[in-house]
């Protein structure tokens, strides 16, 4: 027998994953929420069939959507992440002694509930003694605060489905308010490849610096997301991801990383000419 | 209502038996179910194409209707407690038209509040009728035109016992409704018909604790757009009439001007419609009004922002309150309505129904979700957030008392001349002038134009409001008496 999980990433193209065995499946009020386990990339969640992570190439997404503005900031204290049912966001923010606290906000209480069970190794992060989760829409959640956070980490789905409202350019906004004057946003920002997706890049984009005063977008590879080529937003209030990346003090910390270091922070700022131009059409003009 | 006949569609099910006749066509219209359009069959679907067809012996005749329609009709009487039910495909304004040109004929008198729908004042214009208006007074705070006051309305008709007929607007567009049951036993008492206007209503007649319907009321004939609130494709509607009306003749006069090639698309919308809110409507309407108040809080926890509902109920003139509508003055940020409208879509991708000078219109239906809700509101809070300034020199007047000089519909048909706008005080108006929408009239053919009017075109046009109605399409110019 031979069971395949498939997501297709264009109309034209899929990626298939041999599937060992289904271990649960359930439907939330938001979503249909589904686990396998596979020989190649190990335990994997699904959400309504989309890929969220697998257990071989998780730490490549945690690592760059924590550790960029972590060996950024100074002294990032109060965080704020939105999404990240999984727990994996956490997991690597819990290694920071100087966090001192973190809410999260996840829409789907069944979300964390299934990878509690069946996820450990990145649910791990929801025990810590520092997190407060809130079961609620990150959009409206947000509101009600005000130069409240240090950081706010965006872990969001697609632009479509729950967390639609995690693209608009309403919730960027509501996050700057939420940020203290020097404040990081770090998002989710999609893949520059397909023609489909390039697009919401670019209005993502153009929403967070319509809002933000330094945007700047950095790269992974992460090979179950479509084309494998996948971005992330960094929008600050104050500090530049590169001038003032604090390479001495971060090394001094002595965190262990699997996919991410200084040099690589680096480098992942250098984008390809395709996606400079694509950012740049949006852009205003100096 | 019979829930059980409520279950059929009569003309989906005679369309739907109708397809796998598979009928070969020659006959209108000339795509033949979408083979000679590929380009509109590709963007609109095949299924749609389909059923985009001709009367037939299969499928009756609009204008004549003897079986499939016929059936459509009674269930919506049925659905709606009226005794006969028209399905109009030219829109709400043919069904406003149809109710005015049934019930008053040249010179006769119609007792109306003045904030009503253009359609109204063009019926007056096509059959000749002249307009008491009963001043609907406006709100102090929000600036916007409230319901028909019950000692106005009887004053009206002690004065004008000649009058036919009373026309309520019930409920406006902001969701404000007159005591409909009081209005309609002292115009009974005088021999008056009564009319009502419930394009924004057609939930009364589904949902549970909602204002009354204008056939639960014992009124005469009402329009109802089932494409606003009750889901069904723009521009189609329904007509409504009680026991007082021979309905023979309302179809007569129908079919002065309505198409002879009625749409199945629109006519099938309707019926399928009809049946939905017949069996779910109440759970439906539960919902919308569920999620109007969850914003309206929301909104109002923002600050400044005032999203009103049932509070402002005062007996008379705000007699009852619709809560699925989401009205929501903007003046204390310092924006009028109509900016606000602008900016949710032009930076926020968000589209609401309409903004005024000091309010906008967020249209709630069965198809709205929570999620989006959530959007609209950050989207409020972050407009505040960016754009709060001080009010000062913010317009609100939405109502400005008409001097009727001649009838309408005289007044149309007059020799005048066009002057630019500045120059036009103190003539007589012979066009309309509105935003649009709401598309209710700053001016009727007939009316005085005066300083306060000129100025609040103009303001309204500075805002960003759309003005129309006039012949010359920019507004500079208005057609005056000679």
């Amino acid at each position: 027998m031979e069971l395949w999980f498939s997501e297709r990433h264009t109309p034209n193209v899929k990626l298939s994953i041999r599937v060992d065995k289904q271990l649960v499946s359930v439907q939330s009020d938001f979503q249909r929420i589904d686990i396998y386990d596979s020989n190649e990339f190990g335990r994997f969640l699904t959400l309504d069939g989309y890929m969220m992570l697998t257990e071989m190439d998780e730490f490549i997404y945690h690592d760059m959507i924590v550790h960029v503005p972590m060996a950024v900031h100074p002294s990032p204290k109060n965080i704020l992440v939105v999404g990240a049912g999984d727990g994996g966001v956490a997991r690597e923010l819990c290694k920071y002694d100087c966090v001192e606290h973190i809410d999260l906000v996840e829409i789907d209480e069944k979300v964390v509930e299934v990878c509690k069970e069946y996820l450990p190794e990145t649910a791990i992060g929801l025990y810590d003694k520092r997190i407060s989760i809130y079961f609620e829409d990150g959009l409206k959640f947000i509101r009600r605060y005000n130069n409240e956070y240090d950081l706010i980490i965006v872990d969001s789905t697609d632009p479509f489905g729950p967390g639609e409202g995690l693209f608009a350019k309403e919730f960027y906004g509501n996050c700057y308010k939420a940020l203290k004057e020097d404040g990081i946003m770090i998002n989710q920002h999609e893949s520059p490849f397909y023609k489909e997706d390039a697009l919401i890049v670019q209005r993502v984009h153009k929403r967070i610096i319509d809002t933000f005063d330094i945007c700047r977008l950095y790269q992974a590879h992460i090979p179950t997301y479509p084309s494998g080529h996948w971005l992330f937003g960094f929008a600050s209030k104050k500090y530049h991801p590169i001038k003032d990346l604090k390479t001495k003090q971060w090394k001094a910390l002595g965190i262990e990383t699997k996919y991410y270091n200084t040099k690589l922070h680096v480098g992942a700022f250098a984008l390809p000419n395709y996606v400079e131009e694509l950012l740049k059409n949006v852009e205003p003009e100096d | 209502m019979n829930r059980e006949l409520q279950n059929k569609a009569p003309i989906m099910e005679a369309l739907e038996a109708f397809k796998k006749m598979r009928v070969v066509p020659f006959d209108v219209p000339g795509h033949k179910h979408g083979r000679g359009n590929p380009e509109l069959t590709a963007f609109l679907g095949e299924q749609c194409m389909m059923v985009d067809v001709n009367s037939m012996k299969p499928l009756d005749n609009l204008c004549h209707p003897v079986s499939v329609i016929r059936e459509a009709e009674k269930l919506a009487a049925d659905a709606f407690g009226s005794t006969n039910a028209f399905l109009m495909t030219n829109g709400t304004t043919s069904a406003v038209q149809a109710m005015i040109l049934s019930t008053c004929k040249k010179e006769d008198k119609i007792i109306l509040p003045r904030n009503v729908h253009r359609s109204v004042i063009n019926a007056l214009i096509l059959c000749g009728a002249v307009p008491v208006y009963v001043n609907p007074h406006t709100h102090d705070r929000l600036g916007i035109a409230l319901g028909m006051s019950v000692s106005e309305v009887e004053a009206a008709i002690k004065a004008n016992p000649d009058a036919v007929a009373v026309l309520v607007n019930n409920p406006t567009y902001y969701g404000i409704c007159s005591d409909l049951r009081s209005i309609t036993n002292i115009a009974h008492e005088h021999n008056m018909l009564v009319l009502v206007d419930e394009a924004h209503g057609t939930h009364f007649y589904f949902g549970k604790d909602m204002p009354v319907s204008a056939m639960a009321a014992d009124a005469d004939i009402a329009s109802v757009s089932m494409h606003k609130s009750g889901g069904s494709l723009t521009q189609s509607s329904f007509l409504l009439t009680g026991k007082r009306i021979n309905h023979n003749r309302v179809r007569q006069i129908i079919n002065l001007t309505q198409t002879t090639s009625g749409s199945y698309l629109l006519m099938s919308s309707l019926d399928v419609s009809r049946k939905n809110l017949a069996l779910n409507g109440e759970h439906i309407y539960s919902k919308v009004v569920a999620m109007a108040d969850y914003a309206r809080n929301e909104i109002n926890k923002i600050g400044d922002y005032y999203a009103y509902a049932g509070e402002l109920i005062n007996g008379d003139t705000i007699y009852d309150f619709d809560n699925t509508k989401l009205s929501v003055n903007t003046l204390e940020i310092g924006l009028a309505g109509i900016e606000v409208y602008d900016i949710l879509r032009d930076e926020y991708d968000i589209q609401t129904e309409f903004g005024d000078l000091a309010n906008f219109l967020a249209y709630l239906s069965a198809g709205d979700r929570f999620r989006d809700i959530e959007r609209l509101v950050s989207a409020l809070a972050e407009i505040r957030r960016r754009y709060k300034h001080s009010k000062l020199g913010m317009l609100k007047q939405e109502y400005i008392s008409p001097k009727v000089v001649v009838a309408p519909q005289q007044a149309f048909y007059s020799l005048n001349k066009s002057l630019p706008i500045r120059e036009c005080s103190g003539r007589v108006c012979t066009e309309f002038v509105m935003c649009y929408p709401p598309g209710i009239p700053i001016l009727a053919p007939g009316e005085e134009i005066t300083d306060d009017i000129i100025e609040y075109i103009i303001y309204s046009k500075e805002k960003g409001s759309t003005l129309t109605g006039t012949e010359d399409p920019n507004v500079e110019y208005i057609n005056v008496l000679s």
